[in-house]
């Protein structure tokens, strides 16, 4: 997961106009269908979905399904597989033991 | 790393007695675990409340109290939820995939030894949406700044 966001991929898949422009009118506000998206842009439909599916690869745009309809939205939170959560959750333990720890030895 | 418990064994200069209270009064568990707790923890009842941690105030406290035997194990379930994104919180915690959290004391020469596991990873979902944490997000919020400003600064010369 973390390669599939590595910096280098995810600044390539922004290195096109396009892309950097869907990419901003989606970090502006709520899902869009790609007919939404394809409004007011001299694109085809099927150049707008292939550009999608190239952000949504390096992992910062995510479709969700509405109905019959996909809709994209920014995404920039990581998702984490198992392996690294537990690192998370096992971090998350290392700083309230030490406050347990500062907290009954005061 | 083992992918379905995590074990934690912490030296405490203080009286068993005194680790005991601080893990089972609710007030006190709040002070140092930083949440807000609705009431006493009672076995076999659920402990409800507010994460006080800064960057998690919306996230819901939920666990199910299992064993407390005085001043040995005080034991929980607790549910973790695929996001704590605040538009994807579950509504009903009780209903996500739960793992065990257990706290066993053991005195010590200088103390306490407090042995600390939590298990049943394997049971959740193999991947996770953690919470943006707040400098990620306002890197991205960053970014998006100058890339706007780029783009209205290109398509004006264009």
């Amino acid at each position: 997961m973390r390669g599939r966001r590595s910096p280098a991929r995810v600044f390539a898949a922004l290195g096109d106009a396009t892309r950097l422009a869907l990419v901003r009118r989606l970090s502006q506000g709520r899902p869009r269908s790609i007919a939404q998206l394809t409004e007011g842009s001299r694109l085809t439909r099927q150049a707008i979905t292939k550009h999608l599916h190239i952000l949504k690869g390096v992992g910062i745009v995510r479709s969700v399904r509405k109905g019959r309809e996909s809709r994209f939205e920014f995404d920039p939170e990581p998702i984490v597989s198992l392996r690294e959560y537990l690192e998370h959750v096992s971090e998350q333990w290392d700083q309230a033991l030490s406050r347990l720890k500062a907290f009954v030895e005061r | 790393m083992k992918t379905d418990r995590i074990e934690k064994r912490i030296e405490l200069d203080a009286p068993v007695s005194r680790v005991w209270r601080a893990l089972t009064d609710h007030r006190e568990f709040g002070e140092w675990f930083r949440v807000k707790l609705d009431g006493p923890f009672v076995p076999g009842q659920v402990s409800r409340g507010y994460i006080t941690y800064p960057g998690y105030e919306h996230v819901q406290w939920y666990a199910v109290v299992q064993k407390m035997e005085l001043e040995r194990l005080f034991s929980f379930t607790w549910p973790h939820p695929k996001s704590l994104e605040k538009t994807d919180l579950p509504q009903d915690y009780s209903k996500e995939p739960m793992t065990l959290v257990e706290f066993r004391l053991e005195k010590t020469a200088n103390g306490t030894l407090l042995v600390v596991t939590e298990s049943g990873f394997d049971k959740l979902p193999e991947n996770r949406r953690l919470e943006a944490f707040r400098s990620n997000e306002s890197g991205w919020t960053e970014q998006m700044k100058n890339i706007d400003a780029y783009l209205s600064q290109k398509a004006t010369t264009a």
